[in-house]
């Protein structure tokens, strides 16, 4: 599923890489710990967490993941924006809690399974 | 894409180089004297189909294969190039583009032109079909030189040092503990290998060592130095800090082990996975501590010859 249908379909407030919602996106990761992001995400992941320091641009930036979802309507910090946009990272911000944001998520049909994909440590 | 821009470039150029950028190197150029018998082999021997004649620098005439073939049906005998020359000459002037070339030679179905001086209506040269062609390579060739150097991308970096071994060093430093900034190394260390044109994984593993060690720094060295040392097949990274030592080295290599602060861990860090990353992404992975003294970090990551830059 496109990214932009995604974004569209849970009402998803665009915050930085507006331009950058064309890709396919199937799979998501959620955690709010760096290190964990790291070991477990794949590339082309929607991530899912709750922190907005200028370090998740970092994480997201080197995972090449597809975009970050903030939840429970949390704003990112403004260094956070800039580092975001310079780096073409979308970032979204959802009003939903994380569980049922990723409960929504998983109807549309992106699921936390590696699916036989070359895993991206 | 690309061809358009190529024919944007050649057509860029017919409009700004002048015929004398593209004019015969050798020119041969006949006295009114000359007799023509002597036409068929001057011609023949410069491979040419036509010759201008030429006295005091003013085009007086020229003389072609038609007009040469012309004299030998008539049957006439052995004269100067003179009385058997064309006078109506189509010439081009020195200041018309190279685009006025390649029209007239279109218009007129000649193989030459004589180039003439606008000022002062001398002699300036020849130009050929030929010419034109070649001058537009030459300048297309120094225009492709320009592109190449200023887009040197340093792919083959490594290969192009004439040497019997060369590395690179990168070094960045760190400065208290500010951990806003903290992957900034990682994410210019990022960008330099990919300028060096580095495998995507070999890129992708350096990356995410270089940024738990550079994390590590930042949270518990407050100030140390980044070090990566490259050359075509292995990258070796080294960090340094004066922090506080680790007691128990065996400790932090078990995956979910931190020590970690109240504030960094608010912030998500200290998961306890960072050597554990670091394994991961290398191939071995030393670190020598002593307490109230400080760490060095040093990971090695060999390039997969398949991956390894040229």
């Amino acid at each position: 599923m496109k990214l932009s249908e995604i974004v569209e379909k849970l009402g998803l407030k665009i915050r930085t890489g507006g331009g950058k919602l064309d890709r396919e996106v199937s799979r998501g990761y959620a955690s709010d710990l760096m290190s964990d992001v790291i070991a477990h995400s794949m590339k082309n992941d929607i991530w899912v967490t709750i922190q907005i320091h200028l370090n998740i641009v970092a994480v997201a930036s080197m995972k090449e993941l597809s975009c970050i979802v903030l939840i429970n309507g949390k704003e990112p910090e403004k260094e956070t924006l800039e580092k975001a946009e310079a780096e073409g990272i979308p970032i979204l911000v959802s009003d939903l809690p994380a569980f049922e944001l990723i409960g929504r998520l998983y109807q549309l049909g992106i699921s936390g399974k590696k699916n036989g994909q070359e895993e991206n440590t | 894409m690309r061809r358009l821009t190529e024919i944007h470039k050649v057509q860029e150029l017919v409009f700004k180089l002048k015929t004398p950028d593209a004019k015969a190197s050798e020119v041969v150029i006949l006295s009114p004297n000359t007799m023509m018998s002597e036409v068929r082999s001057i011609l023949k021997r410069n491979k040419i189909a036509a010759a201008p004649i030429v006295a005091d620098k003013k085009v007086l005439g020229i003389i072609s294969v038609n007009d040469y073939i012309n004299w030998l049906i008539a049957g006439r005998e052995d004269c100067c190039v003179e009385k058997c020359m064309s006078l109506n000459v189509k010439f081009l002037y020195d200041d018309e583009p190279l685009t006025d070339a390649i029209k007239s030679f279109e218009r007129y179905g000649f193989y030459e032109f004589p180039i003439i001086n606008r000022k002062n209506g001398n002699f300036a040269g020849i130009i050929t079909r030929r010419d034109v062609i070649m001058g537009l390579l030459r300048a297309l060739e120094i225009d492709y030189h320009e592109i190449e150097i200023s887009s040197y991308s340093g792919r083959t970096f490594f290969h192009d040092m004439a040497a019997d071994h060369t590395e690179l060093m990168l070094k960045f430093s760190v400065e208290g503990k500010n951990i806003q900034h903290g992957g900034d190394i990682a994410s210019k260390l990022k960008k330099n290998l990919h300028h060096l044109g580095l495998h995507p994984d070999t890129i992708r593993k350096t990356v995410i060592a270089t940024y738990e060690a550079e994390m590590n720094l930042i949270i518990y060295g407050g100030c140390g130095t980044v070090e990566v040392l490259m050359d075509a097949d292995v990258i070796h990274i080294e960090v340094r800090d004066e922090g506080p030592g680790i007691p128990d080295i065996q400790k932090v290599l078990q995956p979910g082990y931190s020590t970690a602060p109240d504030w960094v861990r608010e912030l998500g860090f200290g998961a306890g996975m960072g050597f554990t990353n670091m394994q991961n992404c290398s191939d071995t992975l030393d670190i020598i501590s002593k307490v109230g003294k400080g760490t060095i970090v040093k990971i090695r990551i060999s390039l997969d010859p398949e991956k390894s830059i040229k």
